[in-house]
């Protein structure tokens, strides 16, 4: 017995599904590729639950629900509730003032608050900020960890290519960029990424490098694995990573710590985040049919409130704050 | 007024598409203005199915594509010939940059390029130094429309040399010219209108504002003020002070 029909199955379809069997709600998980993989643009994502960085950059509402990821995942998967270290060179001083002006949430460092946090940066940064309250996770462990719980209560992912129209009763349509000609205002923005590995460093936290032209993060990942992310680029091309993307995110690596010059070359990836003109993730009625989307470069930060809201709608019809009619 | 190849600018005002928290900030920006062009980036921006560019589209202001980026005369060009069959216009805001740091022109491979793009067809808007030889090339090459700088791209410093500006308003009284980069602040806006320039150029400015919107607005309002206070003819600087009031009839005790 279905209740509600789940078409996509990378972040935001897992987490509707999970928040609909939380509230007694049967689903039926539907992708076209079956479980996420490279195909999926989760599968590329950082896995950073900053909502205070990203505030520097966004609307007040990814700072509002992204406040309660970190608590969500927690059910699902390893959360490492370490924070954000921000950095920036020193020419760059004038990057840390104007993002630690727009954001809130965080304590100014210097050398030494820098070194205690994370050692292996000693006398390589000056001053930065630390975000005591964000937390980042392992992306790809989390998507597995989803299908798993999901699975403990029999909710598998069938490979079907179908689209709301081929469905009847309750869609939740989680289909991102592929949903693109259903929903208005959708557009792909390009994201570029590359994992390196090295024994040489250890970090334990995500952290930033603000720079001018060139900003960059770096996610630490089990076995001295580094995500390094990522580019933003206003384009629908898909493909593989530019070179130019490539030197531009290794030098900014460099500059963070130049032990980075000597890891290895890992992967690189490159997608299309879904996004409305706003940036801002939403749940969009139109027709019978709720559409999770736009989640832009919020996926795992704004896909648990997400989810929790377009499963209370099905169950009381209460709108949240983020629901939208197309 | 000077036009810009026979187009008349509905406002001075031209507005970068780069940069911006998101498209909607981007459009409120262009709407509390009244920019009435936008620059355009073809270069790490083209692809299939382009909603962004739709929306840069549905402004309704002109596009002037850019070759932000490029660092020969041969890579200028070959973007200018993508933008044009892009975007369908033959405007080109021709940038050949000489130093990846400082972003500056490089006024060799500028000519260079110029040259081969005005021949073209092209309508070129040089972005150069305020340097009047460099200028007086570009003219020769068939640019009716010079882009001096007032200071490197994105440093926000305003106008570093108005003396030389200055002169270059006026060694070419018949091109429009438009302050392109560097201004920070509408009072930098005000400046470069009260010295006779037709139109600014802005992007970090209005873009990495915490209100991007109402910085846009701040800075259409000094382009009137300067454009009206040019209009209107500043009166010059003395060395002596001159009382406003008339002395004659004062109390003499």
């Amino acid at each position: 017995m279905t209740d509600v029909t789940i078409i996509g199955a990378g972040v935001a379809g897992l987490w509707a599904a999970r928040s609909c069997l939380a509230r007694g709600l049967r689903p039926r998980l539907l992708d076209r590729s079956g479980a996420a993989g490279p195909h999926s643009c989760s599968w590329w994502a950082g896995g950073m639950l900053a909502p205070e960085c990203e505030g520097a950059t966004t609307e007040p509402a990814v700072i509002v629900h992204g406040r309660t990821a970190a608590a969500l995942w927690r059910g699902v998967t390893e959360v490492h509730a370490r924070g954000t270290l921000v950095l920036a060179p020193d020419r760059d001083r004038a990057e840390l003032e104007r993002f630690a002006k727009r954001t809130s949430g965080h304590a100014a460092c210097d050398a030494e608050a820098i070194a205690s946090l994370e050692p292996d940066l000693d006398a390589l940064h000056k001053r930065g900020l630390f975000f005591s309250n964000e937390a980042h996770l392992d992306p790809r462990q989390a998507l597995s960890d989803l299908v798993r719980s999901l699975a403990a209560s029999d909710v598998e992912i069938e490979t079907a290519d179908m689209t709301p129209n081929d469905v009847t009763g309750p869609v939740i349509d989680c289909r991102g960029l592929a949903a693109a000609g259903d929903v208005k205002g959708l557009r792909g923005v390009r994201g570029e990424m590359i994992i390196l590995q090295s024994d040489e460093i250890t970090l334990s936290r995500p952290v930033r490098l603000l720079h001018p032209r060139h900003p960059l993060y770096v996610v630490p990942r089990p076995g001295g694995l580094f995500m390094l992310g990522a580019t933003q680029i206003e384009s629908a091309a898909r493909g593989p990573i530019a070179a130019r993307s490539a030197l531009e995110l290794l030098s900014a690596a460099y500059a963070l710590d130049p032990r980075f010059a000597e890891a290895a070359i890992i992967e690189t990836g490159a997608d299309l985040r879904p996004a409305f003109p706003d940036n801002v993730p939403r749940v969009v009625r139109k027709g019978g049919v709720l559409y999770l989307n736009g989640l832009f470069r919020h996926g795992y930060l704004m896909a648990p409130a997400l989810a929790e809201q377009a499963a209370e709608f099905l169950l009381t019809g209460i709108k949240g704050a983020l629901f939208r009619e197309d | 007024m000077r036009d810009f190849y026979g187009v008349t600018l509905e406002t001075p005002m031209m507005l970068g598409t780069a940069r911006y928290p998101s498209p909607a900030v981007m459009e409120a920006a262009f709407t509390s203005s009244g920019a009435s062009v936008a620059t355009v980036s073809l270069r790490r921006e083209r692809g299939a199915g382009q909603a962004f560019w739709d929306l840069v589209r549905s402004l309704g202001v002109h596009l002037l594509p850019n070759t932000a980026g490029c660092h020969s005369a041969r890579e200028a060009i070959t973007t200018a010939q993508m933008a044009r069959e892009y975007f369908q216009t033959d405007w080109i805001k021709l940038e050949v940059i000489g130093n990846a740091d400082t972003l500056q022109p490089d006024p060799f491979g500028l000519v260079e390029a110029a040259e081969v793009l005005c021949a073209d067809g092209f309508k070129v808007f040089p972005y150069t130094t305020e340097d009047q030889v460099l200028a007086e090339r570009l003219v020769d090459a068939g640019c009716r429309v010079l882009m001096p700088w007032g200071a490197p791209i994105g440093s926000g410093m305003g106008l570093n040399n108005i003396h030389g500006l200055r002169t270059l308003r006026a060694a070419f009284p018949d091109v429009a010219m438009v302050i392109d980069a560097g201004l920070g602040l509408p009072s930098h806006a005000a400046e470069a209108m009260e010295l006779g320039f037709d139109a600014i150029m802005l992007n970090t400015a209005v873009a990495e504002a915490d209100d991007p919107a109402a910085m846009a607005r701040a800075f259409s309002l000094a382009t009137q003020a300067g454009g009206l206070a040019a209009a209107a003819g500043p009166m010059g600087q003395r060395d002596m002070a001159v009382p406003s009031t008339p002395l004659i009839g004062k109390a003499w005790l």
